[in-house]
């Protein structure tokens, strides 16, 4: 009898799932779980017309609306033209192709990275893909998830495949114990800022060491959603008992025996002792603050304590250039420090941050607080069971208190697609996962951060460290 | 064997409606882009993703480093300068990060470029390029940096992108480039993986049925 060679996590969910080996070719990956949403699929559907077939499994494939909606009158049609055409138009195509919808009002709309999850819809061992970069968010539960381009949305509606080489593996460990103010979004931005927004381009990260053994499955969503950021095609998280307790009762999850027999199943993809990952990164848990962004991509970021680098201290004389241009662009001088700096705008919301335990702990610094004057704050979960969560909880009426405001689900100032915008020359600390040029609106200068700090920066109005406030 | 499943999607490109443009050689001149880490946003902003068809995005390519607020164009972004244009755009480091947005391929394509160089692609926005017949070309730092070089000299300068022989050259500056051999095969004849796939579709089926 041959010993099998030991596998990671992510080489035996990929051997699961291949269809289809032939030399000279990618291999066709069959996908368990297909998300779409409204910017990324109508072209996908046009194709589909075109070659008169049909969704191959409208079972696989899950529905919502969020880039594009209002977080305001969310009863109302939406007031732009082309995104309430973009709206409709998905909801015209899922009619006509028989996939489920989670529209504007429905009791589980969202953003979609949210929803799958809370939904019971992202399990373990799965493979994932959605039209968008962040779908990475789903591998916490210990799949592989990632984004594609239109094109490939329409191949997965087509033939519930995908060609994909396979990527290399990366492992990413982190161990120790969290100081005081700092949670999950600071260690992604930490790993992000060491490695660069590129550091792990042709990878699938996986995530392990006992920190992040220790986070919930909340907190690990936050950490995955971001592996993008730097470059990974994904990033996953082996499943555990925390897990398990979270999938289970969830809507569409597995239950009662089946479910019993599927974590048995679970259990077992854990990457194999002696496994090789082609790259290995250790992290000390006791290294990092809480953390801030200050250029124009999220490699851009320092412990809030820290000072912006100078020119002179970059490594890559190459980088200066477009280094500069960056802070320019943020209105920050190189070598400065950004605690104390003003901030004008506060947002609490996106894929990476809009759980009801992100929700938990902006309430938790606010209670009792009022934001600082000329500070507008806006607090948008993440979906709409969210939403109803919070309320159910008070946390609406410590965000009234503290004059924050809390809106209805969507992407909202994530990206500058709908109607809540940072406007030009304005600062806002974010916690959202993207810092880039006009990302937030024309001119809109982005700081990303905790929930926990953010919060601490709508109270205060300005950069602060959170580890004042707690 | 590469050669026998040509022919599988020989077949299958009978039944393909759309066919993409063929790439063998492209010899142009190109446009210097000399930035680092150019995410997709930059290449078309998210308040533009609002149609639903692939057309007419160039319009809007770099749209806020194009234009000002006003909508004046600025002067001395490069689409802006007369002396630079070509069918080839040439960036810096890391291109294409970010959103998945295939929306930054189709705009990039319809302004008319046919080929981005540059020294490192992000993943998502290779593929989407190779989707949609647009070359993303890796070249080495070095000689991304003379191409830079030589085309603020000489912005007349031709470059000559041989996909056959997977050779890039610019003024006396050669150098070989990699491409992964199906994608070049796809490139080269105009069709994209859907075409692939859907041959499969009885295996497919037989897979699901197994798959839990
Ligand atoms: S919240 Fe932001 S990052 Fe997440 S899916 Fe929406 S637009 Fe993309």
């Amino acid at each position: 009898m041959s010993i099998q060679k030991p596998k990671t996590i992510f080489e035996k969910i990929w051997d699961n799932h291949v269809v289809k080996k032939a030399e000279g070719y990618p291999d066709a990956l069959f996908i368990d779980r297909h998300f779409i949403h409204e910017v990324t699929s109508p072209q996908a559907f046009d194709g589909l017309r075109k070659r008169g077939i049909q969704v191959f499994s409208t079972s696989r494939t899950s529905a919502t609306a969020d880039h594009n909606v209002p977080t305001k009158d969310q009863h109302l049609p939406i007031k732009e033209a082309m995104s309430r055409h973009q709206v409709e138009t998905l909801r015209k195509n899922c009619a006509e192709f028989g996939v489920e919808l989670y529209d504007l009002g429905h009791p589980y709309q969202g953003i979609v990275h949210i929803i799958g999850p809370e939904l019971g819809l992202t399990l373990p061992g799965m493979t994932i893909v959605c039209g968008d970069s962040h779908t990475s968010t789903h591998g916490a539960f210990g799949n592989i998830a990632f984004g594609i381009g239109t094109s490939e949305v329409e191949q997965v509606l087509a033939t519930q495949c995908i060609l994909q080489y396979k990527p290399k593996t990366m492992k990413i460990e982190i161990n120790g114990t969290l100081s005081k103010g700092v949670v999950s979004k600071d260690i992604i931005l930490y790993v992000i800022s060491k490695i660069s927004a590129s550091g792990a381009t042709g990878y699938f990260v996986e995530y392990a060491g006992d920190t992040i053994r220790n986070l919930s499955m909340e907190a690990r969503m936050t950490i995955c959603n971001m592996s993008i950021e730097m470059g990974a095609r994904g990033g996953l998280i082996a499943p555990d008992e925390i897990t398990f307790n979270y999938i289970k009762g969830r809507k569409f999850a597995p239950q009662g025996e089946l479910f019993d027999k599927k974590v048995a199943e679970w259990k077992k993809l854990a990457t194999d002792e002696g496994a090789v990952y082609d790259q290995v990164l250790t992290i000390n848990a006791e290294d990092i603050g809480p953390m801030i962004t200050y250029g124009t991509n999220p490699g851009m970021g320092m412990r809030v304590s820290d000072r912006i680098p100078t020119i002179e201290e970059l490594k890559e004389i190459s980088e200066r250039t477009s280094f500069k241009k960056s802070l320019d662009y943020m209105g920050l001088e190189p070598g400065s420090q950004l605690l104390g700096k003003a901030v004008d705008y506060v947002f609490i919301g996106s894929c990476t941050n809009a759980r009801i335990e992100d929700l938990r702990l902006v309430a938790g610094i606010v209670k009792g607080k009022k934001k600082a004057a000329g500070v507008e704050v806006w607090v948008v979960p993440g979906s709409k069971q969210v939403e109803v969560q919070a309320k159910a909880e008070g946390l609406d009426k410590i965000f009234e208190a503290a004059g924050f405001e809390l809106r209805s689900p969507g992407c909202s100032a994530c990206l500058g697609m709908n109607e809540d915008k940072v406007p030009v020359g304005k600062y806002c600390i974010s916690t959202s996962n993207r810092n880039f040029e006009g990302r937030q609106g024309p001119k809109s200068r982005t700081f990303l951060a905790s929930p926990l700090s953010a919060a601490a920066a709508a109270i205060t109005g300005r950069v602060t460290d959170v580890r004042e406030l707690v | 064997m590469l050669i026998a499943c040509q022919k599988t999607i020989n077949e299958q490109l009978i039944t393909k409606q759309e066919m993409k443009d063929k790439f063998i050689t492209l010899k142009s001149t190109a446009v210097p882009l000399s930035v680092e880490n150019i995410d997709t946003d930059q290449i078309i902003p998210a308040r533009f993703l609002k149609a639903t068809t692939r057309e007419g995005f160039g319009d809007n390519l770099f749209r806020d480093w194009r234009y000002d607020s006003s909508n004046n164009p600025i002067k001395e972004f490069v689409l802006n300068q007369s002396k630079y244009s070509g069918k080839i755009l040439v960036g810096g480091k890391n291109f294409g990060c970010g959103s998945s947005r295939e929306h930054a391929a189709w705009a990039i394509y319809d302004y008319g470029f046919r080929v981005v160089i540059s020294s490192f692609f992000a993943d998502i926005f290779k593929n989407n390029a190779l989707n949609n017949g647009l070359l993303p070309l890796v070249v080495s730092d070095k000689f991304l940096k003379g191409l830079f070089e030589t085309i603020v000299v000489n912005p007349q300068t031709e470059v000559i992108v041989d996909l056959e022989n997977q050779k890039v050259s610019a003024d006396g500056i050669t150098e070989g480039f990699e491409i992964n051999k199906y994608k070049k095969t796809c490139m080269i004849n105009g069709y994209d993986d859907i075409d692939y796939l859907l041959s499969l579709n009885s295996e497919i089926r037989a897979f699901d049925l197994v798959h839990s």
